[in-house]
């Protein structure tokens, strides 16, 4: 926690890491303190919760996050995480999180093989995660997704255990909760927009909350799953 | 073009340039040397058969700080805040490989602005296609717009408009034009006025150099395309769009150090040029080794190296004692660094390669005393027939509605939402009206402001008449710009047209500049640069001609922004302006009547500009719940369109005692469709009287019904689907 007492919130930037800035600012907008973190560093600078943001890391010629993965600030990120910490993976991020085993399954190409930039509904599924701690399942928040590889999928064992663990945070939806395939933009097994590992602590979406904080620019999905993260962080450094 | 030829006339120089360029040295050119003037006097780089013509444009008005000539113009906007930007053509490569041809015309117009220190903070595509019934046309739009996603979605800069038109003049040549939008403080733009020295070092940066693209702006971008375009391909670059965004970072992380004296991007005529430019501009010349220049693969010949096109390369000028600085922050973003040579006294470039001197030529004669044509013109001889073949005059028997949804399905006119959400249109976080807006809304960092921008060409018109073609492409790009409340600054443009040697395309040309000229003087937007393609046409088939015009607007508060769509029950639509009975080529006479014939709509520049100030002041005082141009499709697709947007129908009574599909569907200029809360409509007819702009009260907003009075009526539902399926259904085949 930084003097100020406002939570410090790490954001990862690797080469071909696009949305960096932006969730710098959402943090900031929403009260918290963003810290830049660099790719190479063995360093999380003392953050109380880490992002992994959005963008085409190493240009993700390879599987998307197949190279991140192996970067060197993401040995701090995986002990941070084994210790407990918040770690939030947004879009790239979700697919580094995949690819570097914190969570499972993988995303692949969108069901109809083209990029989606669109605005969609998410029903929040759990509150145990570091974006939904603050929210109650049924809530409906409106985000943006932007990506050409976010469909989630996972083997049938798996996926059977993500249900029922009460592992899914977010849900594709339409603007009243119902699910259904016209409300998902990619395809996405079960409608999974984002997920949470077992522990809770580890949690990777499709959308994108840090481009839905400030009401000038859209609407405000965002807002409350960056408030649940920076309580989340807060709640780490007191623990 | 054939092997037997002599090698001058290969590369593209006539017999009497060849003839300059011997008076010049004095002497016969070697190859290497031809090589390196056949990719500089193209016409692509040398502007030969424009130039006399686009001296005529109004360049310079209070906020200009960089005008033409330098790789992107530049704007003040307050704040110590400059803007740069810049519109240019890809179609000849994206013609023969549509994803990599638009991916790299993207990354080439984001390193332009790059080279004058600004951050890309937007892009925008006016994109020209044949009609989607042709399988090739639709596999020339899909690679296009994958192209475009693929490489602007993966440098973090957001796509926020563009157009998209069908034509049959573009099925053998496509249009492909990009813009880019920068941000930099003004006083840390590297322009040519900095300071270069001699003793400086050429820096190159980036990708190593491959074979790809070796003699682009001479074999494709300056002749036309014809049997055997296939085997160019190889004279087609690719794309690495990672390296593009490394190539953003670390150039601007080098020019928020103060390392640089100059930065040159690689595009057209590559080294050649980057060089040659640089060198000339400082008034000084330059010695290039070759030999350390990184290489992708290792047996480049010298002429190769000189003149690829491979992508994501810059070139900085910086002093000896910075080079470890220039260095370290390029290995932080991972890009490989060489020193290629350095400026000296004298004025020559001189080129060493594998322990020769292999080129020495004058840096001015490459990049600035290139010849300049002052071409035949003449009027082509249909255009008076094409003309007088009116379709405002002719008898419709279709039923209204039958026209109605026909206009609003038409590609052209229908939703391209297809398109735009495959492009990232939100990154950064500054987007504040995105793609399918009059005009987009990018607001600067740190303030209230936000940018207006706007693409506009009139295909039809320009063909039935250039000059007003042209200058109502400016007044529509202005009036976008201004239904959001934005006041227009200046313009870019990209000036499409078939091959300048016919004197019907020098006319149509020269014809295209008079009407941006007289448009931009009375609306006070200077010409900041931009970019003319020529040689748009394949055997028989030439493009129409087609400027687009790229509009920069300025609203002080964002806030304040005007969106298209209706907002609410029980508002007052208006019309701001006057139809008049102008079909002359309009959408609906060719979806409807099957003809491109008759004359444009007149455009009273003065009655255009006076609807424009209108609008912004109506914006300043939150007056208007809606505004939308009226512009293809007339009244009737404004309503629509603004019933769509906004989710709630009307009832409107057309104004006038012209014949309904006249009133519905007339393209006449200098008209917005508008609405406003009933207790403030006195309020907006008394701005209107005094701006000196006709006004008509149309109808009224609300409820699911699209009603348009005496003539028919449906849903909100019903139009929506017409107009967001019709592109789908099309690429369905």
């Amino acid at each position: 926690m930084s003097d100020t007492g406002r939570p410090r919130i790490g954001v990862v930037t690797f080469p071909g890491s696009l949305d960096d800035r932006d969730a710098l600012r959402a943090v900031r907008f929403m009260g918290g303190e963003g810290v830049a973190l660099w790719h190479v560093d063995h360093d999380l600078r003392g953050v109380d919760a880490v992002i992994l943001p959005g963008g085409f890391s190493y240009g993700d010629y390879l599987r998307c996050g197949a190279i991140a993965r192996f970067a060197p600030i993401m040995d701090e990120v995986r002990g941070f995480a084994e210790a407990g910490g918040a770690v939030v993976g947004i879009c790239n991020g979700f697919q580094i999180l995949c690819e570097a085993g914190l969570l499972p399954g993988a995303l692949i190409r969108n069901r109809q093989l083209r990029f989606v930039c669109r605005w969609v509904d998410v029903r929040v599924e759990t509150s145990v995660s570091p974006l939904s701690a603050g929210l109650v399942a049924g809530e409906v928040l409106r985000v943006p997704v932007k990506h050409g590889e976010g469909q989630f999928v996972a083997s049938a064992a798996d996926l059977d255990r993500i249900e029922r663990d009460g592992l899914v945070v977010f849900r594709y939806c339409s603007p009243d909760g119902a699910i259904g395939e016209p409300h998902t933009p990619n395809g996405a097994s079960n409608a999974i927009a984002g997920l949470c590992n077992d522990a809770g602590n580890v949690v990777g979406l499709m959308p994108h909350p840090e481009h839905a904080v400030d009401p000038d620019v859209g609407a405000t999905g965002g807002q409350p799953m960056f408030a649940s993260l920076l309580s989340s962080a807060l709640a780490h450094v007191s623990a | 073009m054939s092997a037997s030829e002599p090698l001058h006339r290969q590369l593209g120089l006539t017999d009497d340039e060849l003839e300059t360029i011997r008076s010049t040295l004095g002497r016969d050119p070697n190859r290497d040397e031809l090589a390196m003037y056949g990719v500089m006097w193209s016409e692509h780089c040398s502007y030969k058969s424009s130039k006399v013509h686009l001296r005529n444009l109004p360049t310079e008005g209070p906020s200009v700080l960089v005008g033409p000539g330098q790789d992107a113009g530049a704007v003040d906007v307050g704040d110590g805040t400059a803007v740069v930007f810049k519109l240019e053509s890809h179609s000849h490569p994206s013609a023969v490989e549509p994803y990599q041809g638009a991916a790299t015309g993207v990354g080439g117009i984001v390193r332009d602005v790059i080279s004058m220190g600004a951050r890309p903070i937007a892009l925008l595509d006016p994109l020209r296609f044949g009609p989607l019934a042709d399988e090739r046309n639709r596999w020339l739009f899909e690679g296009v717009v994958a192209g475009i996603g693929g490489y602007g979605n993966c440098i973090g800069v957001p796509t926020v408009g563009g157009e998209v038109q069908f034509a049959d003049a573009h099925t053998a040549n496509p249009t492909i034009n990009v813009m880019c939008v920068g941000v930099a403080p003004a006083d840390r733009l590297v322009t040519a006025d900095r300071e270069v020295h001699e003793g400086s070092l050429l820096v190159l940066f980036g990708a190593a150099t491959g074979r790809d693209g070796i003699g682009g702006v001479s074999v494709l971008a300056s002749s036309t395309l014809g049997e055997g375009a296939e085997e160019r391909r190889p004279s087609v670059q690719i794309g690495d769009p990672f390296a593009g965004k490394l190539l953003i970072e670390a150039s601007l992380d080098l020019v928020d150090r103060d390392l640089l004296e100059g930065l040159q991007d690689l595009g057209g005529a590559g080294i050649t040029c980057a060089v040659s430019e640089s060198a000339s501009r400082a008034g000084l010349g330059a010695e290039l080794d070759l030999d350390a220049v990184p290489l992708r693969e290792p047996d480049l010949e010298a002429f190769e190296i000189l003149t690829s096109e491979s992508q994501e390369r810059m070139l900085a000028i910086a002093h000896p004692e910075r080079l470890g600085e220039v260095r370290a922050v390029c290995e932080r973003w991972g890009l490989a660094t060489a020193v290629i040579g350095r400026l000296v006294p004298g004025g020559g470039i001189r080129v060493r390669f594998a322990a020769d001197t292999v080129a020495d030529v004058p840096a001015r004669s490459l990049a600035d005393d290139g010849p300049v044509y002052t071409r035949p013109m003449a009027p082509p001889a249909d255009v008076e027939d094409a003309i007088g073949d009116d379709p405002t005059f002719a008898t419709v028997t279709t039923p209204p509605d039958e026209a109605f949804l026909a206009v609003l399905g038409s590609p052209n006119v229908a939703s391209k939402r297809w398109v735009w959400e495959q492009y990232d249109s939100i990154v950064q976080g500054g987007t504040v009206l995105s793609p399918g807006a009059d005009a987009a809304l990018v607001r600067i960092e740190g303030t209230l402001k936000a940018l207006a921008l706007s693409t506009d060409g009139k295909g039809r018109f320009g063909a039935l008449d250039p000059y007003l073609g042209a200058a109502h492409a400016v007044a529509e790009a202005a009036r976008n710009v201004a239904c959001t409340g934005a006041t227009p600054l200046a313009i870019t443009n990209c000036l499409n047209f078939g091959n300048p040697e016919r004197p019907e395309v020098m006319w149509q040309f020269a014809q295209s500049v008079r009407g941006i000229a007289d448009a931009c003087r009375a609306f006070e937007t200077p010409v900041t640069g931009g970019n003319v393609s020529f040689y748009n046409e394949s055997g028989s088939s030439a493009i129409w001609p087609t400027p687009v015009i790229g509009m920069l607007g300025l609203i002080e508060d964002y806030r304040l922004a005007v969106r298209s769509g209706f907002t609410g029950n029980g508002s007052w639509i208006y019309l701001l302006g006057e139809t008049f009975a102008e079909l002359g080529g309009s959408e609906f006479a060719e979806v409807v009547l099957g003809s491109v014939g008759g004359r444009p709509p007149a455009l009273d520049l003065e009655r255009e500009l006076r609807l424009h100030r209108l609008l912004i002041v109506a914006s300043r005082s939150d007056l208007l719940e809606s505004a939308h141009d009226c512009a293809e499709g007339g009244i009737a697709i404004a309503l629509a369109e603004s019933a769509i947007a906004g989710g709630s129908g009307f009832a409107a009574t057309l104004p006038g005692d012209q014949p309904g599909h006249v009133g519905m569907f007339s393209e006449s200029a200098s008209r917005a469709v508008v609405s406003v809360a009933p207790e403030r409509a006195t309020e907006l007819e008394d701005a209107a009287a005094e701006a000196g702009v006709p006004f008509a009260r149309l109808g009224e907003t609300g409820g699911p019904g699209v009603v348009f009075d005496g003539l028919f009526e449906t849903t909100v539902a019903e139009i929506a689907a017409v107009y967001e399926d019709a592109i789908p259904k099309l690429l369905a085949g």
